[in-house]
């Protein structure tokens, strides 16, 4: 606060008011997804008709099959989670590849490169899915009309699922890799070398261990992205859907709580990773925040 | 001009890699990247800009042509969609920045210390949210079942729920909702590089709050403002999720036409066609964001 400013009573009240609401709206919504996770009744809505855990434990035989029996809620979920995988792992690695590359490189185009790599960012999630929907099955005929090969994972599925996912996510990774190479200090690793180090040992013993904070936040954020995506995956799905496809379809079906159930699942979940990696970090933190 | 690969830093006691090995070192980095960029992006948007220019006259025969644009200006439906998702994105984006500032006003220049910390951190809670999760606690909220409508009922405001999903206002709300986090992060960031002795400077000099705000706080967080706002625009105009969900049929969103044609139809031509429109404008007023701020596209994606 600044301390010479008047700030009289009604502003005072304003802001505490204004703020008030603000924390309203933003968890009310949350606030009542995790309630009527345990509401005893077939629908999410009021009125409350009871505390039970039916939503998560209850099985086929009562009429109502919780999270813990819904087979295929728990796939997906398994699929989210695979998926995810896959995509951090490329992300981390080829954001960390960029972020040296980008660094300590000169070669011609590298002005053109940086701003390639930035235009994930732009390209809303809806077409980065067609484009590569509409790519990968040109890839597809190709290979069937010049040497009548089958190429399966070139069809709509989980592969074009982790492709469509990493082509942005790989942008996140290397913005917050190369902001934390780019505050390193260079003498260290010239300290290095001149007592005899190698390459190799110099990048093992000081400048990744100097980058595993970021690289570790990299990949936080690039599962939760994954983990959370939905227009990029919507355009590329196949037979098996992560969750939040599967949600997404269910919920235009018709409400029922265990999506309630899984939500409140995911968002403890999501709590956790923030919360771990709020302990490392401190400020600045979420998508958005790694990215600066 | 073809460079030779140099040390970005001089390293004049270091012994230096042979310049062999810098080249081989720079090919393997240079691969994943290239293979990222062309494979992922480029190419795909290259056959993207083909299929939209393209026409099918007969089973498995094409022509180029321009009919897959000429049916968008000549179908009212199609562009008044367009004009529609234009619009309620840029309110939305206006939505936000008013909903936002003050928040980021009070983390950056009312709250101290942990306390400020504190509420920043809340803030960006939600957005550790899945958006399905999100949007299905504004569906619980607002359906005519729901508890909004029921707590109206309670306190006697309406004699029956009123159905409040479905509205263009409901999907207004779900989209602010959705893109605060990215107005909020910028703008506190700009905000709290604003030095303090420059606001009480200007009240000794007599400004008012007003006049405070609008010379010397709006111009020093405009690069902040100009971020959010370009990201909150891109997001919200590529939504799919959240005009779908709360704004059922009547939410005419641009991207609900584009997974129709793309999906639901087949047809591709016309599909990859509203791809790009959509792109255009997209990236048109990024451009034109950029023009008015007078900023480089680097500096804005990077503060964002």
């Amino acid at each position: 606060m600044i301390a010479s400013l008047p700030r009289p009573a009604w502003l005072r009240a304003a802001t505490a008011l204004y703020l008030g609401a603000f924390l309203l709206f933003l968890f009310l919504p949350l606030a009542v997804v995790a309630v009527f996770a345990f509401n005893n009744a077939p629908y999410p809505a009021p009125p409350w008709h009871g505390f039970t855990l039916d939503w998560f434990i209850g099985n086929a035989a009562a009429g109502r099959t919780g999270l813990f029996r819904d087979t295929e809620l728990l796939g997906s979920i398994w699929t989210s989670v695979v998926v995810a995988s896959w995509v951090t792992a490329l992300s981390v690695t080829v954001g960390t590849a960029n972020a040296f590359l980008m660094e300590r490189y000169r070669f011609p185009g590298k002005q053109l490169l940086s701003v390639l790599m930035l235009l994930p960012l732009v390209i809303p999630g809806v077409i980065l899915g067609i484009s590569i929907l509409a790519f990968c099955s040109r890839l597809a005929q190709l290979a069937d009309s010049m040497f009548g090969l089958d190429v399966d994972f070139l069809r709509p599925g989980l592969v074009l699922v982790v492709l469509g996912q990493f082509s942005y996510v790989a942008t996140i990774a290397t913005l917050m890799v190369s902001a934390r190479l780019k505050r390193f200090d260079r003498t260290l690793e010239e300290a290095a070398l001149n007592l005899g180090a190698s390459n190799a040992a110099v990048l093992r013993t000081i400048t990744l261990p100097y980058l595993r904070p970021a690289m570790i936040g990299a990949a936080a954020i690039s599962f939760l992205m994954s983990f959370e995506n939905f227009n990029t995956t919507l355009m590329l799905v196949g037979a098996d859907p992560p969750l939040t496809v599967l949600m997404y379809g269910r919920m235009r079906e018709g409400a029922s709580p265990v999506l309630n159930a899984v939500s409140l699942f995911l968002m403890l979940a999501s709590a956790l990773l923030a919360l771990s990696l709020m302990r490392n970090r401190g400020r600045g933190v979420g998508p958005a925040a790694d990215a600066a | 001009m073809p460079q030779r690969p140099r040390l970005a830093t001089n390293m004049p006691d270091a012994p230096a890699p042979a310049l062999w090995q810098r080249r081989v070192m720079l090919a393997v980095l240079l691969t994943p990247a290239l293979l990222w960029l062309f494979a992922l992006i480029i190419l795909p948007h290259i056959e993207l800009a083909l299929l939209s220019l393209r026409e099918r006259i007969a089973p498995r025969t094409y022509a180029a042509s321009l009919t897959q644009y000429r049916t968008f200006f000549a179908e009212p439906l199609y562009w008044r969609v367009f004009v529609r998702t234009a619009i309620m994105s840029a309110l939305a984006t206006a939505l936000t920045l008013l909903v936002a500032f003050p928040v980021a006003w009070i983390i950056a220049k009312i709250a101290h210390g942990r306390a400020s910390r504190l509420l920043f951190v809340v803030c960006l809670i939600p957005f550790w949210v899945s958006e399905t999760v999100r949007a299905l606690g504004w569906l619980i909220l607002l359906r005519e079942s729901g508890v909004l409508p029921a707590l109206l009922v309670r306190l006697g405001i309406t004699a029956v729920p009123v159905e409040l999903l479905y509205h263009d206002a409901t999907i207004l709300i779900g989209l602010v909702y959705t893109s605060l986090l990215f107005m909020v992060v910028p703008l506190v960031s700009s905000l709290e590089s604003l030095d303090n002795s420059l606001i009480e400077a200007a009240y000794d000099l007599g400004g008012g709050g007003l006049v405070i705000l609008r010379r010397i706080v709006i111009p020093h967080a405009a690069p902040g403002i100009t971020a959010g706002c370009i990201v909150v625009f891109m997001l919200t105009l590529g939504n799919y999720l959240t005009p779908n969900l709360l704004g059922g049929k009547n939410s005419q969103w641009f991207t609900e036409l584009i997974y129709t044609q793309f999906i639901v139809r087949f047809n591709w031509e016309q599909g990859a066609a509203f791809g790009f429109l959509l792109l255009a404008l997209s990236t048109g007023m990024v451009a034109l964001g950029l023009r008015l701020s007078g900023q480089r596209f680097v500096d804005v994606m990077r503060r964002s």
